[in-house]
């Protein structure tokens, strides 16, 4: 295995000092001059139809510059399947809806004048479960789809089916079945910064937009067409991304308030930024959707799986985000977690009056393994094999195609179910009287990109200065995750540069070259690929240059070395005629040639090269532009889907739990979690991605909901939405990383954002079993679920 | 209603005029500019606006800005020593991947040093007790913990 410099070597990250002295700066931070504070009229019904809006008060309240409403500004549409707006004109469908908004100098005017909008609705009957919703005969939410043809039920017209293999010779094939239906709750993102922005005009009418936004280059697509829907042909938009307060999925769309607040810049003439509140961020921006999920799955005599069988129904919400498409990502343990021949996969996604959904971490994958592997643990019972066994008879090895056609490059599945037994010591059994027990559960996710859009590719520019500094212009988003530390490792371990030499440059779409966004764990998968491409460029050149300048530099070098050094001899070495740009390298900023004596004065400083270079007649200086396109495939449903992503990652993480049969309080003693991640790139970032995911199952697990009724949301704040405090996480984490050392990975490493939540429910709710016997079905895993259940076993024992 | 106000912030005195509903993280942010305080709810749940006043950590969303008067108030930006060297708490954070997207970092910082100035050496449990009002939805507290115990071993290993 080779060496490295920098990567895999404990570096603190370079945007940790100024988060750390408060001198980062978030959306909620920013101010321009002569700068509105917008605020956004909500509605009153989850269904209606808007009859009036009186906003004559407001408008005339001191301090109001603009009052916009569906009526006095041009219609713009968003969404997936655009089929939302930013403005509702003729109805709402859901309690989120945006109706009017107000821009003010400052932010208590412009909820006052939000209060003092009237809106009289005609409400309309509602539909808050997708069962009754897709019904034949319902309301429609929709009465027609984005083109303005009739629509005649509430499925959202996306298809997401799998079938491979035969299933019903699998069902013969099967000796023991297990079925069951799973569901898993809406639940938020819950960044600690909330969502926000601030869009400002020039006079030439092209638009900056400061977003919260983990798709810049997106969201420039997206409002460029909404600038043309407001009548500015032609005219662009510059995003810029200032440090983010979590991401989590929350900026995969671009929002209805983003547009509200470009209207109402339009309007006034002045910037407008919308910052929400909490409670509007729990309220009125996309969770993560909720599902249900009914899985069989039979193995034959030996343990071998045989088939698998999934229906998914998701309820949407009320409009389309990326979101929607969170099947896809199921389709991937459906098909690809564990080896299966035979297998059905179908999902269908239906409107309600609910608050519509959008990306969250994971996207469909913890809500998959959630139902698949608490299955598993259900199947291997009926075969009476234990459950590690029958994983590791059915588990997933390196160089295989899967059923939907992902091709397998490495796989450190097995190794990550050894070490999770191992430090778990599965084969200790708990002591029955105390209610322990222990539980585990896998993971399969895209690890090298994720070809969702017609390009999975990441530019990165490099650019070198008169001081052997390198710029770096990179269009993924650091968020939290690390991705800036990950990126300097790798340009500095790539070029030979000290890490302190390199800058990452702010992200703003008028300088960064063009990457599709900070999704699918694809951050560091994809900036490091690019990091490795613009250095050995770079070093082409470097070398190229330093075949000329080398000779000379040296000889200067020496006659400085000896006069400091009288009496110095050098050894008979001819430099000169070794000065070939294949004998080069380059490390921490000094060129030398890779098999001369190690002499001090023999090198030649990448500064100094620069400088020569550049202040000589026709000079240049050292800029390079790399896009990398990693070698994945768009999904074609019409073929099973296809190889999405260039690598994937796998995961086991184990749990041991005590339940409380009083209480029905679950306690973790301790987890135990093994992902193979290709190759660990900077140790305390990595560390820090998956005990911040599994804290997130943690809360998956047992206690997040989103709750609502009727549409409306009942819990919008920390006090009634609980996620985990530093006293929940109270357990050791014991954490392995497997390094298998992916070929497409950028020094062998996959991407690893996500799968730190994807198996830590069903790891917990299998221990659970394990310790007393009942099997939860639904998320979160509470202490009425937990008392309820045993009531249940205790009257069937009875 | 208007009224003048006198406190120390971060040990120089200040005096500020306010109105009297502001909280004491509006004047933090708004009036003297520092914006290292965060709001992340506006409730006192999150701990995010965390600063010290009179040497107890507060969530200043609920601190009415009026009640300051005569106090004194140490935010993060008084955290830092001169010539930007960051505060041993502020490094162990850096020094031990504590830190993600950062936004509840200042905070969780201010609760830190609260519960260091009044116990040197907490133990894993009073360091999770003092921090249970920050939320942090990044980092799963590991590593916080970790850089907790890090700067209490330090401190004692000064005494």
């Amino acid at each position: 295995m080779k060496n490295f410099q920098y990567i895999g070597k404990e570096t603190p990250r370079p945007d940790a000092p100024d988060k750390a002295a408060g001198k980062a700066h978030y959306i909620h931070d920013l101010q321009l001059p002569g700068m509105l504070h917008g605020k956004i009229k909500f509605s009153d019904h989850p269904h209606a139809r808007i009859k009036h809006i009186d906003t004559s008060k407001a408008g005339r309240l001191s301090g109001v510059r603009g009052v916009i409403t569906a009526n006095n500004s041009p219609e713009v549409r968003l969404g997936f399947l655009r089929d939302n707006f930013a403005l509702k004109k003729d109805k709402v469908r859901q309690y989120r809806d945006e109706i009017a908004a107000v821009a003010a100098i400052d932010p208590d005017i412009a909820e006052e004048a939000v209060e003092l909008i009237k809106v009289e609705y005609e409400p309309l009957p509602g539909l808050f479960s997708p069962r009754e919703a897709k019904k034949k005969g319902s309301p429609l939410i929709h009465e027609t789809n984005a083109q303005g043809r009739p629509r005649t039920d509430n499925l959202v017209p996306l298809r997401f089916h799998h079938e491979s293999g035969d299933l019903d010779a699998g069902k013969r094939a099967a000796k023991y079945v297990a079925e069951g239906e799973f569901s898993t709750p809406r639940v938020q993102q819950c960044c600690m910064g909330t969502a926000g922005c601030i869009a400002e005009f020039d006079m030439n009418s092209n638009l900056t937009v400061w977003a919260k936004t983990q798709i810049p280059f997106l969201a420039q697509r997206d409002f460029n067409r909404a600038l043309s829907d407001m009548g500015l042909h032609d005219k662009n938009t510059r995003i810029i991304v200032p440090t983010l307060g979590g991401g989590f999925g929350t900026g995969l769309d671009t929002h209805a308030y983003e547009y509200i607040a470009i209207l109402l810049a339009f309007q006034t003439g002045q910037p407008v930024k919308i910052i929400y509140t909490r409670d509007e961020e729990f309220a009125y921006l996309s969770p993560r959707q909720s599902s249900t999920t009914k899985i069989t799955q039979g193995c034959d005599q030996n343990g071998k799986l045989t088939f698998r069988e999934v229906e998914v129904l998701q309820d949407n919400g009320a409009y389309t985000s990326w979101g929607a498409t969170y099947p896809s990502v199921m389709m991937m343990p459906a098909t690809s977690l564990y080896r299966v021949s035979n297998v059905y996969f179908n999902a269908q996604l239906v409107y309600t009056n609910n608050t519509y959904c959008q990306a969250m971490r994971g996207y469909g994958n913890p809500e998959h393994t959630w139902a698949l592997e608490s299955n598993l643990d259900e199947l291997a019972g009926e075969a009476g094999i234990d459950p590690y066994e029958f994983r590791i008879i059915n588990c997933n090895k390196p160089k295989e195609t899967t059923p939907m056609g992902l091709k397998v490059s490495t796989c450190g599945l097995k190794e990550c179910l050894e070490t999770v037994a191992k430090k778990l010591d599965w084969k200790k059994k708990n002591k029955k009287d105390k209610c322990r027990g222990k539980g585990m559960a896998s993971l399969v996710h895209v690890g090298g990109g994720a070809r969702i859009y017609r390009s999975d590719a990441s530019g990165l520019i490099l650019k070198l200065d008169d001081f052997g500094n390198v710029n770096a212009y990179h269009g993924g988003v650091e968020m939290g995750q690390g991705l800036h530390s990950v990126l300097t490792l790798g340009i500095a371990e790539a070029l030979g540069v000290r890490p302190e030499k390199v800058f990452i440059n702010p992200l703003d779409t008028s300088t960064c070259p063009w990457d599709v966004g900070t999704h699918a764990s694809r951050g560091a998968f994809m900036a490091c690929n690019a990091a490795i491409l613009a250095a050995n460029k770079l070093r082409d050149r470097i070398f190229k240059l330093a075949e000329e300048l080398f000779p000379h530099e040296a000889e200067k070098n020496l006659e400085k070395f000896r006069e400091k050094n009288p009496g110095y001899k050098p050894p008979d070495y001819d430099f000169v005629k070794a000065a070939k740009r294949e004998r080069f390298d380059l490390k921490d900023g000094s060129i030398f040639i890779k098999d001369a004596p190690r002499e001090p004065w023999l090198s030649l400083d990448l500064g100094k090269l620069l400088r020569a270079i550049h202040f000589r007649t026709q000079g240049q200086m050292l800029t390079t532009e790399v896009f990398y396109d990693p070698p994945n495939e768009l999904p074609d449903f019409a073929k099973g889907f296809g190889n999405i992503s260039a690598t994937y990652a796998y995961g086991t993480q184990g749990a041991e739990v005590e339940v409380d049969t009083e209480t029905g309080e679950v306690r973790i003693l301790r987890m135990v979690a093994a992902h193979d991640v290709g190759k660990v790139l900077n140790p305390p970032a990595l560390k820090g991605q998956i005990y911040g995911a599994l804290a997130q199952g943690i809360g998956y697990a047992l206690y997040e909901e989103l709750q609502s009724q009727k549409g409306k949301i009942l819990n919008p704040n920390f006090r009634d939405y609980k996620i985990p405090s530093a006293q929940e996480m109270n357990f050791p984490v014991d954490l392995e990383f497997i390094e298998t050392n992916d070929s497409f990975g950028p020094f062998g490493a996959k991407g690893v954002a996500e799968p730190g939540l994807v198996p830590t429910a069903p790891a917990i709710a299998n221990a659970i079993y394990n310790a007393v016997g009942i099997r939860i079905r639904d998320l979160p895993i509470t202490p009425e679920k937990i008392l309820s259940a045993l009531k249940k076993i205790k009257k069937i024992r009875e | 209603m208007k009224t003048e106000i006198s406190f120390t912030l971060n040990g120089s005195e200040v005096s500020v005029v306010v109105n009297g509903h502001l909280r004491l993280i509006d004047v933090l942010r708004n009036t003297m500019s520092l914006t290292g305080t965060k709001e992340g709810c506006g409730e006192g749940e999150c701990g995010a606006c965390t600063v010290i006043v009179d040497g107890q950590a507060v969530n200043s969303c609920l601190y009415p800005a009026h009640e300051i008067e005569g106090k004194s108030v140490t935010t993060i930006e008084g955290l830092h020593m001169p010539e930007h060297k960051l505060s041993k708490i502020q490094q162990a954070f850096v020094d031990n991947g504590a830190i993600q997207c950062g936004f509840c970092t200042p905070g969780m910082i201010m609760s830190t040093k609260a519960l260091l100035d009044s116990n040197h050496n907490p133990s894993d449990e009073e360091i999770r007790d003092a921090l249970q009002g920050n939320l942090c939805r990044c980092t799963g507290y590991v590593q916080i913990v970790e850089a907790v115990k890090r700067v209490a071993r330090q401190l004692k290993v000064k005494q």
